[in-house]
């Protein structure tokens, strides 16, 4: 049986157009919806499939404020058992802040008897793209960490994870208890059933609050690019527009000779 | 010093840790002309040295030593920590890339420090304050690293990579890493040939014809394919491609995807979402083919063609080759 911790992180969707804030510290998420970043998408499905084929079970774990519970609910509703929030602020926490937060519920959990053999993690969040809270988690747990896999599996106490690496698709097999970090690619979404967004509504959330005060990301201030006015020429209109194409590659030199 | 992590392929010194080295340098200059030490790690091609040394490299830290030959991020980030230790590093880089985020943000932590990822550009050496990506690259964060030791890697393609005028004499010492307890237990133990990750051609080909939804299916890219062949690129798709399960997602480029800067990309059938356009911003020339004129990859690109791809580049392919000799 392996109990599985998945986390997300609720994130402005960015699909549109971003503003900011006034004071230029976070995204403006007044007029956009939230959603988590597509490797979280797919460490929820792996968490789900490992918890199903070892009869153990998948909790979500979300750090953010109140209305992160809706991504809590989002994963429970594809599957996962139970959900956590760390009620905090998640502009203020920054990856190490995170880490530690997240390793004070794990051993918390396993104090009341849950152990979390697998704690997944999205690569990087879609926000903040640190690439690291799944490193630093693994240091605060003192347990081994897969960055980037696609597809994993568990027999017994061991993981068989699998990533791309230069050289092809990597293996690795390592002792539970272990934290991966999921990369897209490997795993299909999982979309919830009606019987699941009715489960989810209706879960407890458990709500924790972080034990130590959060010493922040190093943010002095977010800046958007500027606006570029679009300076298209446009070659022509469908088929007939080859010959205008191919003058352009032989202008480019990039026609192999 | 300045330490760097260099990734090397068959090749040598990999292109976009070229451009690191590149970036280190204009970092080591405004930090008042502090030298540039690198770590390799295992096998490396002849002629490596003489590629660090264009790149004004003063020391490589060679870590030859068969516990690192097949890849662990903990045990290969170990070599980085002494080297930097040893040089008492005051900035530790590496690209972007999955295997350098991976061993710096051990490093990170070993070191005590904090880390910025995908670095675009250095705004102030005393205090560091960096740039870097945020928001899949629609949006920057300015970051102030505070440590004895700044932490870094840089986003790819943000420099191009240049050679130094004084070509430098780099020492080499062979180095055996301090491994922890456990660094090994993340190894690599075996790797599939069957199935290679062509994300690094991706991101170094200089031309890729990149298709979306406009494909159709699974068996829409015939077409594509062969435009690609006749321009001796690379193809990149969308991420609703990958999702959809027409082609693998290492062909993905995008925030969840390979980041590319060709010298021509052609979008084809796709529309431009932000996600996507974090992938691809840094291609020098886009042509666009597209039904859509508003499409945002139309107005974002340099040339278009409105019409459907699969009228568009079989016309395309059949007037390459009518005026080959």
């Amino acid at each position: 049986m392996t109990d599985v911790l998945v986390c997300v992180k609720r994130v402005p969707d960015n699909s549109g157009e971003i503003l900011l804030t006034d004071d230029a510290q976070s995204v403006d998420a007044r007029h956009v919806g939230f959603t988590v970043s597509a490797h979280e998408v797919c460490a929820v499905a792996l968490a789900v499939e490992v918890a199903a084929a070892t009869d153990g079970e998948a909790t979500v774990l979300t750090l953010g404020p109140g209305d992160a519970v809706e991504q809590a609910r989002d994963a429970v509703a594809v599957g996962c058992a139970s959900a956590v929030l760390i009620e905090a602020d998640s502009g203020a926490h920054g990856p190490a802040d995170v880490s530690r937060a997240i390793a004070e519920v794990v051993l918390a959990h396993a104090e009341r008897g849950r152990t979390y053999d697998l704690v997944l993690l999205g690569n990087d969040a879609a926000d903040t793209g640190d690439f690291q809270v799944g490193a630093r988690l693994g240091y605060e747990l003192d347990r081994p960490v897969l960055t980037g896999i696609s597809t994993l599996d568990v027999t017994g106490r061991t993981v068989t994870a699998r990533g791309d690496g230069p050289g092809g698709a990597e293996v690795f097999e390592v002792p539970l208890p272990a934290v991966v970090t999921v990369m897209e690619g490997g795993v299909t979404p999982r979309y919830p059933s009606v019987p699941g967004r009715m489960k989810a509504k209706r879960a407890t959330v458990e709500t924790v609050i972080p034990r130590t005060a959060p010493t922040g990301g190093g943010r002095v201030r977010l800046k958007l690019p500027p606006a570029q006015p679009s300076s298209v020429q446009i070659l022509g209109e469908g088929p007939d527009a080859a010959p205008a194409v191919v003058d352009l590659l032989e202008r480019l030199g990039v026609l192999p000779t | 010093m300045i330490l760097v992590f260099v990734e090397t392929d068959a090749g040598g010194v990999v292109e976009v840790s070229r451009e690191t080295l590149t970036f280190s340098r204009g970092l080591a200059e405004r930090a008042g002309g502090l030298p540039v030490h690198v770590v390799v790690i295992g096998d490396v091609p002849a002629g490596t040295t003489s590629q660090l040394a264009a790149q004004g490299v003063q020391r490589v830290h060679h870590a030859q030593d068969e516990r690192l030959q097949a890849y662990s991020g903990a045990a290969w980030s170990a070599a980085v920590v002494d080297a930097a230790r040893d040089g008492d590093a005051r900035a530790v880089l590496a690209a972007g890339t999955p295997r350098g985020s991976e061993i710096l943000a051990h490093t990170s932590v070993r070191l005590g420090v904090a880390m910025a990822a995908n670095v675009v550009a250095i705004e102030a050496v005393s205090p560091l304050v960096v740039s870097r990506q945020v928001l899949g690259g629609s949006a920057l964060e300015e970051m102030r690293l505070d440590d004895d030791v700044a932490v870094l890697t840089v986003a790819g393609h943000v420099v191009e990579s240049a050679e130094v005028s004084d070509v430098t004499t780099p020492d080499v010492v062979t180095v055996a890493p301090n491994l922890r307890d456990g660094d090994l237990l993340t190894r690599v133990v075996r790797t599939d040939q069957g199935e290679p990750d062509q994300s690094g051609a991706l991101a170094s080909a200089h031309v890729v014809v990149g298709a979306g939804r406009g494909a159709g299916g699974r068996d829409g890219f015939e077409d594509l394919l062969e435009l690609t062949d006749l321009l001796g690129g690379a193809l990149g798709v969308s991420r609703v491609v990958t999702n959809l399960g027409w082609r693998p997602h290492h062909e993905q480029v995008g925030q969840t995807g390979s980041r590319i800067a060709p010298d021509l990309y052609i979008p084809c059938g796709i529309s431009g979402a932000i996600q996507h356009w974090a992938g691809c911003s840094g291609a020098k020339t886009i042509l666009a083919v597209n039904n859509d004129p508003e499409a945002p990859m139309v107005t974002k690109a340099h040339y278009a063609v409105i019409g459907d791809l699969h009228e568009v580049v079989p016309a395309i392919n059949a007037e390459i080759l009518r005026r080959r000799p």
